[in-house]
């Protein structure tokens, strides 16, 4: 059954993103929102907003009670989630639907699968999708760990089989290094956990964080492509681009195509994300999670295939089918985005929250801007940074780099501290022109330019 | 004279440093310049709340999980 009346159970730009699509369709937008929110643009937007709770996201947008009432009274009958808050709680999710409500996303069974790393894994091996090589579950001796060890190749990472929080955990650079730490993690497994059983992972060193786009209708799946999302800070995405400049062709149709028999090995309904690490040195890409949900980073697919991935959410949460064969989705041009965050990044990134006095929004040919900004809106200082997305599309990578350099200086945010310069730099440097990078680059780079990152007027 | 110690940021004010453990600070006790007496959490990042006086805690301002503004009076020192 189509959804008439949809519920917004989230904040922010990805919410205006959300209202966006759901008035294409002809469907109703109930936005719920904190005390500290009621100047938002998704609440302008929407046909009606309701107030759930105090700043606190766990008194409001984490509050499953007050959303589900907020539903209730306002008649609402679907729930998009977005990214991040309850997207990926299957509590949430099943709650939705026992208050006969559509959810839209994936079963909270499917949530649970994936959102669990051993299950997850499992079901990946299941479904033939490479995982990062290692012992399935603890390792009996030395004996075993040898033989292992031998098989993957040196570094490997043994952790604690109970364990979680990083203690246990040892890195091994050849055979002797390996002997003598075993004891060691085992003895402080046994200590933490009361567990001494071990297992083993080899370390990827130098790897680029690769992730397959896919939609599902719950019988079936299509993948759209891949994005690459290395330039990382603290493990969050920084600059995010699609298709990867490092994927040969023929890794990319089985890396695609991994990540579609993983979806329809588990009945995957709606838009989700395979991770992956790929391997620059071998070549090899292993499969690491499984977002359910649409991601941050989701509008580069949306520009490189000229498909509406929240749109499609709708439509098949709705009951409709997959509109697109596989074959019909092609890949065209080079697409990056950025992402425009109210923090200083000349002071470590220290966050700054404030009113915006001036807002200049770039445009022309292959420039997209999704924002929760608008002049005089004060962000306020209880959730995410992020205020926005910048996102280019050109015919080639090269071409879009220089296209995200103009529209970034286009972009004015003045009132508060922006990550704009930081992109500024990226979109000079010689390494990010050159696509060589991987998932511990950016780090070290931010060391080395810190005195560049200053805000330019 | 009394003595008010202010929220350097706007965000949410947190009297212990997580949920399991005691609060920095409890009501008579004292106050050295320095001395951490809360946490704002702004953006998903926590900072601490130094005291810049010393003093003898005689009323908090502000409750735990509380929203507060920049510049609004945390606590009264005696």
């Amino acid at each position: 059954m189509p959804i008439a009346r949809l519920l917004i159970a989230n904040r922010g730009e990805i919410a205006v993103r959300i209202i966006r699509a759901a008035r294409e369709l002809g469907i109703a937008t109930v936005q719920v929102y904190s005390a500290a929110d009621a100047d938002m643009l998704a609440v302008r937007m929407a046909d009606e907003a309701v107030l759930i709770g105090p700043p606190m996201a766990v008194k409001s947008y984490l509050n499953i009670a007050a959303i589900l009432k907020a539903a209730a009274d306002s008649g609402a009958d679907a729930v998009h989630p977005g990214y991040g808050f309850l997207a990926e709680s299957a509590d949430f999710a099943d709650a939705v639907v026992a208050a006969g409500m559509i959810w839209v996303g994936p079963a909270g069974d499917a949530i649970r699968v994936m959102g669990d790393k051993v299950a997850a894994r499992v079901a990946a091996v299941a479904a033939g999708v490479p995982v990062v090589p290692g012992s399935d579950g603890r390792m009996a001796d030395f004996a075993v760990a040898q033989g292992l060890a031998e098989r993957i190749g040196f570094p490997v990472m043994i952790k604690a089989a109970a364990g979680g929080g990083g203690r246990g955990i040892r890195i091994a650079q050849d055979m002797a290094e390996l002997e003598r730490l075993m004891p060691q993690a085992s003895a402080e497994a046994k200590a933490a956990f009361g567990d001494g059983g071990l297992y083993m992972e080899k370390v990827i060193t130098k790897a680029r964080h690769i992730e397959v786009q896919i939609l599902g209708d719950g019988t079936r799946a299509v993948h759209l492509f891949e994005r690459e999302c290395s330039l990382q800070r603290r493990r969050q995405k920084v600059w995010e681009e699609a298709p990867s400049a490092a994927l040969p062709p023929a890794m990319r149709e089985r890396l695609c195509a991994s990540a579609v028999a993983l979806a329809e090995a588990v009945g995957y309904k709606g838009a989700g994300t395979c991770e992956y690490l790929f391997d620059d040195a071998t070549g090899e890409f292993y499969f690491i999670e499984m977002n359910t949900r649409i991601q941050v980073e989701h509008p580069v697919t949306e520009m490189i295939t000229g498909i509406d991935l929240v749109r499609d959410m709708l439509r098949i949460a709705g009951g409709e089918p997959l509109r697109h064969a596989q074959a019909d989705i092609q890949p065209r041009g080079h697409a990056i985005e950025v992402r425009i965050c109210a923090e200083d990044p000349a002071q470590g990134f220290k966050p700054g929250p404030g009113t915006v006095t001036t807002l200049t929004v770039p445009g022309g040919a292959g420039v997209r801007f999704d924002t929760m900004l608008y002049q005089g809106y004060t962000v306020p200082p209880f959730y995410d940074s992020l205020l926005g997305k910048l996102i280019v599309w050109d015919e080639d990578r090269p071409s879009a780099i220089a296209r995200m350099a103009r529209a970034l200086d286009e972009l004015q945010v003045e009132g508060l501290p922006t990550t704009k310069p930081l992109h500024q730099a990226l979109a000079r440097d010689a390494g990010v022109l050159a696509g060589d990078f991987h998932t511990r680059w950016l780090e070290p780079w931010l060391e080395l330019n810190a005195d560049s990152l200053g805000s330019k007027v | 004279m009394s003595k008010q110690i202010l929220s350097p940021l706007p965000g949410t004010f947190y009297r212990k440093p997580s949920p399991d453990q005691p609060d920095f600070k409890a009501v008579g006790d004292a106050v050295a310049i320095g001395d951490v007496i809360g946490l704002i959490e702004v953006m998903k990042s926590f900072n601490e709340v130094q005291a810049d006086q010393a003093g003898t805690v005689t009323a908090f301002l502000a409750d735990d999980e509380e929203p507060v503004m920049a510049g609004q009076p945390l606590m009264d020192l005696g």
